[in-house]
């Protein structure tokens, strides 16, 4: 218990880090965290959905959840189901195999509901493009309202991403600084 | 040259970066010649198939198999007759061909003899008899066909008390889609169903057509988190086609990549390994060391998985004197850290208990289901390429196998824990003894030529396999993820633990969906 405690004080809150380089990240977290607050009133529900990417896109989804970006601290929570879902985060082209999960999952989500795209692959198709074994973007399976692009995009662009889907004017200044 | 006393007769394959050899063969040849490969104990790497129609008259289809000898890495082309192409099932000796064939089965319309005949790639979203890998198959959207839900045959378990749980698709956490069927009894696990398939986009496919350079692309997002073995694999198969040889600063910097980018995916799943014991601790240690390392990535090499910086002829981004310094500094801080955590993990008790005996693949089932890479290596399966067939810079780097014996989680997370120690002190050496010069020389396509490249990534080993056609554009492009031999082991290793476990099992494999789906 002690070392874990010791490496707990001695690490402090990494999500306060060097502002310098972290200015961006600070900015947008804190329009983020005013826009959960302010349009919602409570948590923001995020249910992500791989439909079929290289996993890339995952791997800086799941960033946004270590101390540095720390999601859960602005109001914005990872669900379990769609059911619980105020926005669905879709990776990759449509795999065709995944068609009708995806479509089935968006059915699932409450109205109303947000659809953010991520990802090259989610905004285009990406490198993948369409065949007869991709839908090709997400636009083409689902309604989209915020695409992200990006191979992958980083988590700071993730964020300013969900950010233009809640508070679409907020995010336009957001992106300009 | 002969290998294991068979009569085939093996060429050895020009330019290429370890010891490459092919012969083609007949299908009695073929089965004796596996039977000889299980014997001496040695494995199958990959099996794919091709369509050699409008080419080689007396071809028609063709099966490739990919073995892993002493010698080196062995290919064996097997024709198949236009009219019945029929193969034969190879998978008594290494069971992890039996997914493979159904894939062959699936793309180029060629089948095995015996063994699972249902479709594995292919759900019911296409029609059976679009084969994607024929040369004469037309390009189609796939909106032309309505998508179903397919009604896959599950092998059932029957008895008293015994009940099915399906799982996915889509999972509950940011994780792949693939769907799992569990036979339990109360919270046992009596057998456990993988059916994958689900992120198949028609990479393949996409190959074909494409301009060798540009292929490097596609191969590195076959699977995101080993995007770094996938293009070292590709090019070094580019280059055997091309006959170009990257500098050997070129090759050190690649080495350099490859062992960041199993650190960072290491620093990852102890960080997801600890939350799925209930210590978040362990999760926001990690993953605050995890985005430590890829933002250095960032900063150093311009992307934080090191997506395209390994291109046919060598690598885009050269290290100048600050960038190294930072990565040894980086390095320092890093075994500091990953040490007081591994004296943490070892001491909790609880997070122990969890990993101890849970999910365990013996040294004994490994061997005979061809386990490989970090999840073979756990359970005493000597596999590592970086040692048995090591390319440069590994053969001047002397790097040391880790591996257990108990084959359960705990065995898993320790080989992490020793591979994040190996990888750093690899790093170490890699940047003190680099040699100076170029990182990129030319690579211009050649037409009719075969190219391989294997490479050891963090999961396992990748394997690529090129061919070019007569106007030196890409014509087969097949790229092999070390998952397709360790999901069926996944599915032993769930027996007999509780239903809630599976989650820390399936995460202690971490295995690739979209690598095996392709
Ligand atoms: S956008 Fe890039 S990282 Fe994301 S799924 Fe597509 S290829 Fe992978």
């Amino acid at each position: 218990m002690f070392p874990m405690l010791r490496q707990i004080l001695r690490t402090g809150i990494v999500s306060e880090a060097p502002p310098a380089a972290d200015e961006d990240l600070r900015v947008v977290a804190q329009r983020l965290s005013d826009a959960v607050a302010r349009q919602l009133g409570r948590a923001l529900v995020i249910r992500h959905i791989d439909a079929g990417s290289c996993n890339g896109c995952e791997l800086e989804i799941h960033a946004l959840g270590n101390p540095y970006y720390n999601l859960e601290a602005l109001g914005i929570k990872f669900a379990a189901s769609p059911r619980h879902a105020d926005l669905l985060l879709v990776t990759g082209p449509v795999a065709k195999n995944m068609e009708v999960a995806v479509k089935r999952a968006y059915d699932a989500t409450p109205e109303p509901k947000l659809v953010v795209a991520v990802g090259d692959c989610g905004c285009t198709g990406g490198i993948f493009g369409e065949s007869y074994a991709s839908c090709g973007r997400v636009a083409n399976v689902i309604p989209v309202d915020v695409a992200v692009p990006g191979c992958p995009p980083t988590p700071l662009q993730l964020m300013q991403g969900i950010l233009a889907a809640i508070a679409p004017g907020k995010a336009d200044r957001a992106a300009k600084g | 040259m002969q290998i294991l006393e068979q009569s085939i007769v093996f060429e050895p394959l020009p330019g290429h970066a370890s010891p490459t050899w092919a012969a083609r063969v007949d299908a009695q040849a073929l089965r004796a010649f596996c039977a000889a490969v299980h014997a001496a104990e040695r494995r199958l790497v990959a099996l794919w198939g091709s369509d050699e129609r409008d080419r080689d008259a007396q071809l028609g289809f063709a099966l490739h198999a990919a073995f892993d000898l002493a010698e080196g890495l062995v290919c064996l082309t097997l024709p198949l007759s236009t009219e019945n192409p029929e193969f034969p099932d190879l998978s008594l000796p290494f069971p992890a061909a039996e997914r493979m064939q159904r894939a062959v089965r699936d793309t180029i319309g060629a089948r095995p003899d015996a063994g699972d005949q249902r479709p594995w790639l292919r759900h019911a979203n296409w029609p059976a008899d679009y084969y994607p890998l024929r040369r004469d198959t037309p390009e189609v959207n796939g909106s032309r066909y309505a998508a179903s839900n397919e009604d896959y045959a599950f092998v059932r378990v029957e008895g008293d008390g015994v009940h099915e749980i399906a799982v996915g698709p889509i999972h509950a956490g940011i994780i792949e889609p693939g769907h799992f069927r569990f036979s339990a009894m109360g919270e046992s696990v009596l057998r456990l169903e993988e059916r994958l398939g689900w992120t198949h986009k028609g990479i393949e496919r996409r190959f074909v057509g494409m301009a060798l350079a540009e292929g490097a692309k596609l191969a590195g997002r076959v699977s995101g988190d080993t995007t770094v073995a996938y293009a070292w694999a590709y090019s070094q198969a580019a280059e055997a086609i091309s006959g170009a040889m990257p500098p050997p600063r070129a090759l050190w910097l690649r080495a350099l990549l490859l062992e960041r980018e199993r650190i960072a995916n290491h620093l990852g799943d102890l960080g997801y390994l600890g939350n799925d014991v209930a210590l978040s601790f362990g999760l926001m240690q990690f993953m605050r060391l995890r985005e430590d390392w890829i933002r250095l990535n960032a900063q150093v090499f311009g992307h934080r998985l090191l997506m395209d910086r390994i291109v046919p002829g060598g690598v885009a981004v050269d290290l100048d004197a600050a960038g190294a310094q930072a990565l040894l500094a980086q390095g320092r801080t890093i075994r500091h850290e990953v040490r007081k955590l591994k004296a943490i993990y070892d001491e909790h008790a609880g997070l122990q208990d969890r990993f101890l005996t849970t999910g365990r693949v013996t040294a004994q089932l490994a061997k005979r289901l061809g386990v490989i890479g970090l999840v073979g290596r756990a359970s005493a399966q000597w596999w590592d390429l970086r040692c048995d067939h090591p390319c440069a810079p590994y053969d001047q780097l002397a790097p040391r196998i880790s591996t257990e014996r108990n084959g359960d989680v705990a065995a898993r997370v320790l080989v992490r824990f020793a591979e994040i120690a190996e990888a750093l002190r690899l790093i170490e050496t890699i940047i003190s003894e680099m040699p100076a010069g170029n990182i990129r020389s030319e690579v211009r396509s050649s037409a009719d030529r075969r190219g391989y490249g294997w490479i050891e990534g963090w999961r396992g080993d990748v394997l690529v396999a090129l061919e070019t056609g007569h106007d030196g554009k890409i014509r087969r492009g097949h790229c092999h993820d070390p998952s397709w031999q360790n999901w069926p082991a996944l599915e032993h290793a769930a027996i007999d633990n509780i239903v809630p476990d599976f989650p820390l099992i399936n995460k202690s494999f971490n295995l690739s969906y979209s690598g095996q789906d392709l």
